[in-house]
């Protein structure tokens, strides 16, 4: 069965990918498996120097998913670029640049260095970061900041853009809109839902930094919800991503409009998660009627009522 | 590492809450250091998208088996324990880093265990009484009930017993009795809750030794940063628990 995927950038034999953060940068993965199975990879976060992170506990889990707080821990673009990126030019896989920032400037500076490598088909604009000069409001939650940081980095970046929503916001739309407008040429969603857990023995947050982003299939709802909603007033192609663990789940975002699917958490549980998905597409997309994968992409609207409202 | 199904082939509880399990497996036959982990799954579906990190205890060629001992803690261990015979489990291993015991040249070895950070001790002692190194183990529990693997350490050198009411062995920390013993080797090993780590490599702080650290991990094989210990010394700055270690040399990495 034809699985290939065109997006920009991307030429993808499939639609699954790694998503940032819990596939480090191949490395460790690549001892387990062959990295020229999966669609693409998105490394983890890039920013303008390295990075130590938040102190430790960061990671929790919660029922059907986990909390983290790792705090952007990297060591910085130059080495980034340097030391893990000739490592991913071995393989015939699309590599996705997942790009940070506490200022417009080092969101800049990072898209510049590192979308000039080879390996670097694409970056995926990481949008939920505190921005330091407005007083630590998130770039990903304010639209005009959005436009704003998504502008800027087209202007400097070798690659197509896709920006990572943060679904910690009223209305996902005017966000997607927005960067819309700011240029971007696809979207990704959606990143981490804030949560917190509290240790009853201690009587305090377990993370050390007491608030983490909430992933795996207890949020996989809301970014169905998401990708759904903004497939209804954009044709921007979206990287779906969200509680992943089966092929199953795959079709969903499929149907809810996603172009391609990034597994994070999964990982964790099961390392050879991303095989084992695409291995059992093509079963799964045959079992519910389609053909290949771009004739599933969108079809969960074509009953769809063009008013949403929200329940 | 590998990943495999491995088969349960026995459970035992050998002391309160604490539980003793023995696989069969292809994984037996790897080169497995004392210090290193398996990576398991618990539970189905996705009860529990993170794995359990638990110490190899025991490792016996011959019959490919892997020991572990763990405690009953929270929902995890509680459902691990809840595996029978002929089960099969879902591990990751050989992971991290153990300690190594073919590289070091040493006659006399020390090793300081605290409750479930003893596991690991045994497998070490093992392989070091196989080389005919002398091997003195300070285990510490907080009672009798905790106590496990006392004969077993006896029958592999010489053994002092802690715990914290004094209902088994000396009454007080595995500290009390470094104190009093003074004992002359010539590297120390040591496993268990961080507090006792801090007062350990405190107390030693002018001898050479290693230290096994615990930290709630992601993966389990260095690709997600959840498990990052500062190790000023370093390149980075910091090191990976479960890849990097979980041992590290004491002086190498700062505990928090
Ligand atoms: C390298 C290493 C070796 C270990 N070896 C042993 C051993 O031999 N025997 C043993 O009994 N225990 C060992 N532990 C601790 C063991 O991993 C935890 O007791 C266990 O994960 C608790 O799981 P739970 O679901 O019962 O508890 P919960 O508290 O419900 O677990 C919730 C989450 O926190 C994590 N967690 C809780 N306590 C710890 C801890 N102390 N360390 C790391 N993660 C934790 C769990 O893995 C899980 O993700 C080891 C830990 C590490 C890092
Ligand atoms: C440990 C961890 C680290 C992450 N790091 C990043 C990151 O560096 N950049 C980013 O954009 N998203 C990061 N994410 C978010 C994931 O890429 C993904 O958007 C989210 O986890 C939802 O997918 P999932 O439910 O399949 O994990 C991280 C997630 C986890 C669990
Ligand atoms: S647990 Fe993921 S890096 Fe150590």
């Amino acid at each position: 069965m034809n699985l290939n995927v065109n997006l920009p950038g991307l030429d993808m034999k499939n639609p699954i990918l790694p998503a940032s953060g819990c596939f480090g940068f191949g490395k460790e993965y690549a001892e387990l498996y062959d990295l020229n199975l999966l669609g693409a990879i998105t490394i983890k976060a890039a920013t303008g120097s390295a990075r130590y992170g938040n102190a430790t506990p960061r990671v929790a889990e919660t029922t059907a998913g986990m909390l983290n707080a790792i705090g952007l821990q990297n060591p910085g673009v130059d080495q980034i670029v340097e030391k893990e990126l000739p490592f991913l030019a071995g393989f015939d896989t699309p590599i996705i640049a997942n790009v940070a920032g506490s200022t417009v400037e080092e969101y800049v500076e990072v898209a510049r260095k590192i979308s000039k490598h080879p390996v670097i088909k694409a970056i995926e604009l990481n949008i939920s970061c505190p921005n330091v000069k407005e007083g630590g409001v998130q770039f990903g939650t304010d639209p005009e900041l959005a436009k704003m940081v998504t502008a800027a980095v087209k202007e400097v970046s070798n690659v197509p853009v896709y920006v990572k929503l943060s679904p910690n916001v009223t209305d996902i739309t005017v966000i997607a809109r927005a960067v819309e407008e700011g240029g971007a040429d696809g979207l990704s969603l959606i990143n981490t839902l804030t949560g917190m857990q509290i240790n009853l023995a201690g009587r305090k947050p377990l993370l050390a930094n007491k608030i983490g982003g909430l992933s795996g299939p207890a949020v996989k709802p809301v970014a169905i919800r998401m990708v759904y909603q903004i497939r209804q007033m954009t044709s921007l192609p979206i990287i779906g991503m969200g509680g992943v663990t089966t092929a199953e789940d795959v079709l969903e975002f499929l149907l809810a409009g996603a172009s391609a699917v990034a597994v994070g958490t999964a990982n964790f549980q099961h390392p050879f998660v991303c095989p084992e998905i695409i291995q059992n597409l093509p079963d799964v997309l045959s079992k519910y009627g389609f053909t290949s994968v771009e004739d599933a992409i969108g079809k969960g609207h074509e009953h769809a009522d063009s008013n949403l409202s929200r329940a | 590492m590998i990943h495999e199904h491995l088969e349960i082939i026995s459970r035992e509880t050998i002391a309160k809450d604490t539980v003793e399990m023995t696989f069969k497996g292809k994984m037996a036959q790897e080169n497995i250091l004392p210090g290193q982990f398996l990576h398991l799954l618990v539970g189905e579906g996705s009860n529990h998208m993170l794995r359990r990190p638990i110490s190899i205890a025991g490792v016996d060629k011959q019959k490919s088996t892997i020991t572990i001992i763990f405690k009953l803690l929270g929902e995890g261990t509680n459902t691990l324990a809840k595996a029978e015979p002929g089960d099969q489990l879902d591990a990751l291993g050989p992971c991290g880093q153990g300690y190594p015991v073919d590289e070091l040249q040493m006659e006399h070895a020390l090793l300081v265990g605290g409750g479930i950070g003893v596991p690991p001790l045994y497998y070490l002692a093992q392989r070091l009484y196989e080389k005919g190194i002398q091997v003195t183990m300070v285990a510490g529990f907080q009672n009798k009930e905790q106590v496990f693997y006392e004969e077993a350490f006896r029958s592999l050198g010489d053994y002092y017993l802690a715990t914290d009411d004094g209902s088994a062995g000396e009454k007080g920390f595995v500290t009390d009795i470094i104190n009093k013993e003074a004992f002359h080797f010539d590297q120390f090993f040591t496993c268990g809750p961080t507090g006792m780590l801090k007062a350990v490599s405190t107390q030693l702080a002018n001898e050479e030794g290693f230290i096994s650290i615990e930290q709630r991990m992601g993966c389990g094989i260095g690709a997600c940063f959840a498990c990052v210990v500062p190790a000023p010394d370093s390149e980075s700055g910091y090191k990976k628990i479960c890849k990097d270690g979980p041992v590290f040399r004491s002086k190498e990495v700062v505990l928090a």
